[in-house]
């Protein structure tokens, strides 16, 4: 390639954390910007360019007027990278999909719900077509700058298809099902080191589902915790609200 | 982004439009309109952000889960929102905590104040003093001031890795207690990294006292909200303070922010003794000053912050002023929790009943509500996240209102610049607004029309 790529930043709804961890790489963002041109990272820069070749779209789908703007991304995007839960498995947002639209416009906005337009929350890929995913709530920052180096090199970039269990497992963690608790890393897409295990807590499964994730299996493990349905169901709709899972 | 109709010569008709302000976090728009004769005719801060239902998405949803939700809020602010959410829970569920978590939970609010403190004055407002339009062309030109900066927010990154395990989203708070604490090392590695940071925020410091000439001069007398306390400089406890208004209580919150709609930019606004209320660090600043550390102080005397003070652009220096502060205040947490010694600690065993709780915390663009009610089970069924950056937008439309005609004469691109200045300086978190509408110009048609559906 003999001009930079250029690239650009969009969100939806979201918490813009995931552009967050790439600011957070600090240097190597700088490294990073070397070899690329930003012609549209509203979080960080004025410029606002339309000529892009490589764009990273963060966050859910949740209006009409989203999804035509998306596409309008798409269409002039060559490559089309969605970052973090939301944008590639529709995440929190997805939430809201359980409940009546009357009850969660209500709840939030009384009696001027109607003025505010939405839809249930989905993934970019129900919209339109996604090149690479760097999934996690938040991105991982490494991860982020190994999937932008292989797609500036023109390679697909790959993400782990095993569970987050293999990964936890070289981390040292008590299983969270030896203790009686409930984890879901025996569904999800590694990748993140297992870091929720490892700070205390259990897999929420915002990398997604691991190719292959024996569903049934897990709903029956999850079940013998003695939680009930409930608490599972919690659970498994947290960030997989969009997936198989919550059936 | 800004479309402008020119024209030289004679007075003509001036037209800022800024659709989606950049360097700031969220979606905003700038809208004024000048006649030829110098009337302004529109002059509106509009928030087009997507909404996004958090205090719905909470109903039904377990204790310990709830914090982990509303975290999702904001990428920048997910400690704090956590920290409010927890002490709504706790309040809500008669859940005590120990003395070692509430200066844990200190320590991780300075973290994320940190954080977000010199994200926005680096990244986001510095530019503007410097007269570029991002940070990626100073890096170049003022290399030696950039790699201070990156090297100051490196280390707050890792503050908040080693206090809450990862700089967004943590996973180690939980109602009662921690699940996971840092170790001595952790903080004895993190006092060596304060430490050593002292001399970049001292520059930070210097670089921006240099640069005092290029902020803007605005003052409009308003309400400053923040919490207060008798015994600290308020961040993570205290009751609500005004400079107008005596103290509530947090439980009391309503009768302060007191939200209401208007339609012509409809993000939920908010107004207690004034037309409108400012909070946010300049807010904190002018109620607390007095307990600021001693290198805090004084830096505000060398930035020229005194209390008071009622220009909105100043916001950005006070956040640097309790940038210092945070460091320095941090430094003797972490000084008390190795004298007393790390112990790992149950959090707090919990029983279940049915309540109505309130937390306040103080996160970096100002004070943050959660207040929660639950059923016996312990799952919320009612919500309510009352989000700094909502009781600000009150504030910057009548900041903008009070500005504008003193502007009418200037350029156009100066209009735009001084105005996408003012609104930066709030450092708005506009993710954070959960009730928000979409009104962007020649929508408002539209609306009516979705309104008869």
């Amino acid at each position: 390639m003999t001009a930079k790529p250029k690239i650009a930043f969009f969100d939806f709804a979201g918490c813009e954390g995931d552009q967050l961890q790439v600011a957070n790489l600090e240097e190597r963002l700088l490294d990073i910007l070397g070899h690329v041109e930003v012609v549209n990272f509203r979080e960080v820069a004025t410029r606002s360019g339309q000529d892009y070749d490589i764009a990273f779209v963060e966050g859910s789908i949740t209006r009409p007027a989203d999804a035509e703007r998306l596409k309008q991304i798409r269409s002039q995007a060559k490559i089309l990278v969605a970052l973090g839960a939301c944008a590639c498995i529709g995440g929190v947002n997805c939430l809201k999909n359980f409940m009546s639209e009357n009850v969660y416009r209500e709840e939030v906005y009384g009696a001027s719900a109607r003025w505010y337009p939405t839809a249930p929350a989905r993934p970019l890929k129900a919209v339109v077509q996604v090149d690479a995913e760097v999934p996690g709530c938040p991105v991982d920052a490494a991860e982020f700058a190994r999937v932008v180096k292989e797609v500036l090199l023109g390679k697909t970039p790959w993400l782990p298809d095993w569970p987050v269990c293999v990964e936890c497992k070289l981390a040292g963690n008590i299983c969270r099902f030896e203790m009686g608790r409930m984890c879901l890393g025996i569904i999800t897409r590694a990748g993140c080191g297992a870091c929720c295990v490892t700070e205390g807590a259990h897999c929420w499964g915002c990398r997604g589902l691991v190719p292959g994730a024996n569903l049934d299996s897990a709903r029956i493990v999850l079940d013998r915790t003695g939680h009930d349905r409930k608490a599972v169901q919690d659970l498994l709709r947290f960030y997989l609200g969009d997936t198989a899972a919550t059936l | 982004m800004a479309k402008k109709a020119q024209s030289k010569a004679e007075p003509a008709a001036k037209r800022v439009d800024v659709h989606y302000l950049t360097r700031v976090e969220g979606h905003g728009n700038i809208v004024v309109e000048i006649e030829a004769d110098g009337r302004v005719s529109a002059c509106r801060w509009e928030v087009p952000e997507a909404p996004r239902f958090f205090e719905a998405m909470l109903i039904g949803r377990d204790y310990r889960d709830v914090h982990h939700i509303v975290s999702r809020i904001c990428g920048i602010c997910s400690i704090g929102h956590q920290l409010a959410s927890l002490q709504a829970t706790e309040d809500a569920l008669d859940i005590r905590v120990s003395e070692q978590t509430l200066l844990l939970r200190r320590l991780a609010t300075h973290g994320e104040n940190l954080q977000s403190h010199l994200l926005h004055i680096a990244y986001l407002v510095l530019p503007d003093l410097m007269g570029v339009d991002s940070v990626i062309p100073l890096a170049e030109t003022h290399k030696e001031a950039v790699l201070k900066l990156v090297a100051a927010r490196r280390m707050s990154n890792e503050f908040c890795r080693l206090v809450c395990g990862r700089t967004t989203h943590p996973q180690r708070m939980t109602p009662g207690g921690w699940m996971k604490i840092p170790t001595p090392e952790d903080l004895t590695l993190l006092r060596r990294l304060l430490v050593e940071s002292v001399p970049n925020l001292n520059f930070a410091v210097d670089l921006v006292a240099s640069l005092a000439g290029k902020i803007p001069a605005f003052e409009r007398k308003t309400e400053y909200v923040a919490l207060v306390s008798p015994t600290d400089y308020a961040l993570y406890w205290g009751e609500i303070g005004s400079n107008l208004d005596e103290r509530h209580p947090v439980r009391d919150y309503k009768s302060v922010t007191r939200e209401y709609c208007v339609p012509q930019s409809t993000a939920k606004w908010t107004k207690n003794m004034a037309e409108s209320y400012m909070v946010g660090a300049l807010a904190r600043f002018n109620l607390n000053a007095e307990k600021l550390t001693p290198g805090a102080a004084a830096a505000a005397e060398k930035l020229g912050l005194k209390k008071g003070c009622t220009n909105p652009f100043m916001n950005t220096v006070a956040q640097l002023v309790e940038c210092v502060h945070s460091v320095e205040d941090s430094l003797a947490i972490i000084d008390m929790l190795l004298a007393r010694g790390l112990r790992e600690e149950e959090p707090t065993p919990v029983r279940l009943k049915a309540g109505k709780g309130a937390g306040a915390v103080e996160v970096p663009r100002g004070i943050l509500f959660h207040a929660y009610e639950y059923d016996d089970k312990g799952r919320i069924f009612a919500a309510d996240c009352v989000i700094p950056t909502n009781q600000n937008h009150a504030n910057i439309q009548k900041d903008m209102e009070a500005l504008v005609p003193v502007l009418a004469d200037r350029p156009e691109a100066e209009i735009e610049l001084i105005l996408s200045m003012l609104v930066r300086a709030y450092d708005p978190c506009i993710s954070c607004s959960t009730h928000t509408l979409d009104l962007r110009p020649g929508q408002e048609k539209k609306l009516v029309r979705f309104v008869r559906k």
